[in-house]
């Protein structure tokens, strides 16, 4: 967290620049309420027993502190809100989420033990780099521009942006942001939610949206968003900032505006 | 080949000639039923067996993970097909709910169902079987406080001819022999005690004691370290050997056996499973027992020298240790223990199978967790190196640092993906 090197891009080291400032009261306000998560730690090497070594085994695929794998698989798991990432490390060590790496890692590993993972991750804070992608086809940027912002009320289909927030940052503590990932990792979790590969706690809203769509509309939606760039500051919405507009098992109850 | 093949049947059936017609003498011993002891307290004799059932982990294969416990369901897929742990609650209908303390001994002792059917000995008779009628009636005793669950048992799902049992009668007339351990007076209580404990409840020959086709252990071989039937994973030697635990003090085997790791290394794969199901719960005098026993088995026979590894294979293996390894298992693959365990003179990396250093790197994991090391450290899974590299770095490993082991090829490494 403190250690954070510098990107080279240089638009994004004057945003850097600006961030400076916040960064040191974000700090100062982390140090206060998670001191651990600011364990001292040698230039070089890894200090068994610090948090950061306990989660050696995640970063070497998802990217120092989590900040993404380098080929645009493995996504980046910082800053994502806690209770959104141990509802994956659940679904992932007991069948919810297919993929047998993961299956593997985190076998036998108690839930108290996946909260702390999930906490240190969520508590990351890094800068995004510019999107890999930027220029669409007018139709498709238009059709995953209509899906994120507006939705299809025709369809009963709600927009991204009504459960994932106007700036598609997510909202606490259990719904993702959605910009800063690649195209390939949103179009697959998409897909794997259309075929029932990836399921969540019934009722599983994300499975219910992607089933009404088609794969060019997957194709289109996850593209738009994956070329959007990350308005600093990024973070999820408070908890109950909005009320969302279908139930979802995944989602605490009290964030639910209708009964 | 196929007179190897004939020459061993022959062997076989002569073997199960002799022992049919001498060996009418092991049923017979085994016939009188002693009657349940009533000296001790329900609750206590309760709690003897609540202890037997972690030191035997019978949830290990009588429990699903989030499920009820001892309700079955728990797949062991083998060669012969797939066989499900069955419920052992009280329940009358699904469960042992019927049976006497009779019924179970004859169960443990003698691998029979009530009725007379022989059990398929995936549930570790042959081991069990050394275990007192004292300790069979505290943990029938501790099953039937248990709350009881109507989950039926799944059926076995075996092949034909597997799937006949009485062909079980043929398998255990050659290799099973009913017979509570005496101890051994010779030697000191510690050490009987560890020997009751790993040749029986513990039955740690059923995975460290090599298998012949048929799944029965060899007693000549016993727990000179196996590759575990139908698993990738391979069973260090537990005997007195370099690849065993010549360089394991009493402690360091106790401490493994507590916190999941020691500075000799960590449990992993099925071990982890063990460690945090079972060993944990020992209590200090039973896991200086089983160390003080396992102290005093002879050498196993030394392997064979190897030849070198290629020094291609050297360099490469080297290359992607320092980019990969070097940050937790150290330079000179010392490691960082209890964190990261050492490479150099670690029994799983100079095992005769290079099994467990690939599963390791392809896959990665945690250390057990238990109550000492509630939040393990992990190791990454490599799964995105090519077969050919993994093999260079297993090579590298098993072959640095003093460790000769012998390389590993990339084949080896495709047929464990």
């Amino acid at each position: 967290m403190i250690r954070r090197k510098p990107s080279a891009s240089p638009s994004s080291l004057s945003r850097l620049d600006r961030l400076t400032g916040a960064l040191r009261n974000a700090l100062v306000f982390l140090a206060v309420c998670f001191p651990w998560a600011l364990e001292a730690e040698p230039a070089q090497g890894l200090a068994p027993d610090t948090m950061r070594a306990r989660v050696a085994a995640c970063t070497h695929c998802h990217g120092a502190d989590g900040r993404a794998g380098p080929d645009g698989f493995y996504p980046r798991i910082a800053g994502k809100p806690a209770g959104y990432l141990l509802a994956q490390l659940i679904s992932f060590r007991d069948g919810g989420r297919s993929y047998e790496p993961m299956r593997h890692l985190l076998e036998g590993l108690p839930d108290d033990y996946l909260k702390e993972i999930a906490r240190y991750f969520a508590d990351r804070r890094l800068p995004y780099s510019e999107p890999a992608l930027t220029m669409l086809p007018p139709a498709m940027r238009e059709t995953g521009q209509m899906l994120a912002r507006t939705g299809d009320a025709a369809r009963g289909l709600p927009a991204c942006a009504a459960c994932h927030g106007s700036s598609f940052s997510g909202m606490e503590p259990d719904i993702p942001g959605l910009l800063g990932l690649p195209r390939d990792y949103l179009s697959a979790q998409l897909g794997s939610w259309r075929t029932g590969l990836r399921q969540a706690v019934k009722p599983d809203c994300m499975a219910e949206v992607a089933g009404l769509l088609t794969p060019e509309e997957i194709a289109a939606v996850s593209a738009w968003l994956a070329s959007r760039p990350v308005g600093e500051p990024y973070a999820a919405a408070p908890a109950g900032s909005f009320s969302l507009p279908i139930e979802c098992g995944s989602i605490s109850t009290s964030a639910h505006g209708q009964p | 080949m196929m007179r190897l093949f004939f020459s061993n049947m022959l062997r076989r059936v002569l073997t199960l000639l002799a022992v049919v017609a001498g060996g009418a003498h092991a049923g017979a011993a085994a016939a009188p039923a002693h009657p349940p002891q009533d000296t001790a307290s329900i609750e206590a004799r309760i709690e003897t067996g609540r202890y037997l059932s972690l030191a035997a982990n019978c949830a290990g294969c009588h429990t699903v993970p989030e499920a009820e416990r001892f309700a079955g369901g728990t797949p062991m897929p083998t060669r012969f097909g797939t066989l499900y742990g069955p419920n052992i609650t009280p329940s009358r209908d699904h469960g042992i709910g019927k049976w006497t303390a009779d019924d179970f001994w004859n169960a443990l002792h003698n691998g029979k169902s009530p009725d007379g059917t022989p059990l398929y000995p995936a549930f570790p008779y042959p081991q069990y079987t050394r275990m007192t009628r004292a300790d069979s009636d505290a943990l029938y005793a501790y099953l039937m406080s248990q709350p009881a669950s109507d989950t039926p048992s799944r059926p076995h799902e075996l092949r034909f001819p597997y799937n006949q049992r009485w062909l079980l009668t043929l398998w255990r007339a050659m290799y099973f022999g009913p017979g509570v351990m005496e101890a051994d007076p010779g030697r000191d209580e510690l050490w009987n005690r560890g020997r009751y404990l790993v040749e029986g409840p513990g039955h740690c020959a059923a995975c460290h004691t090599p298998r012949n086709q048929w799944a029965a252990n060899d007693p000549r071989k016993n727990l000179q370290g196996a590759g575990m039937m139908d698993t990738p994973w391979y069973a260090t030697s537990l005997t007195g050997n370099a690849e065993g635990l010549a360089n394991w003090s009493a402690d360091d085997i106790a401490e493994l056996l507590r916190t999941g790791g020691s500075r000799q290394g960590t449990a992993a794969g099925p071990m982890a499973a063990i460690v945090s199901g079972s060993t944990q719960y020992l209590t200090d005098t039973d896991r200086n027992a089983v160390a003080a026993y396992l102290k005093s088995l002879p050498a196993g026979p030394a392997r064979r020298p190897v030849p070198a590894p290629s020094e291609a294979a050297m360099m490469v293996g080297g290359r992607l240790y320092e980019q990969h390894c070097v940050l937790c298992h150290q330079a000179e693959g010392e490691g960082s223990p209890p964190a990261w365990p050492p490479l150099a003179g670690n029994t799983s990396v100079l095992a005769a199978s290079a099994n467990n250093v690939v599963q390791m790197i392809l896959k990665g994991g945690y250390a057990p967790v238990t109550a000492d090391n509630p939040r393990p450290h992990g190791m990454p899974p490599f799964h995105a190196l090519s077969d050919s590299d993994i093999a260079s770095l297993a090579t590298f490993i098993r072959n640095s640092w003093g460790n000769a082991a012998g390389a590993v090829s990339a084949h080896h490494v495709t047929s464990l993906r």
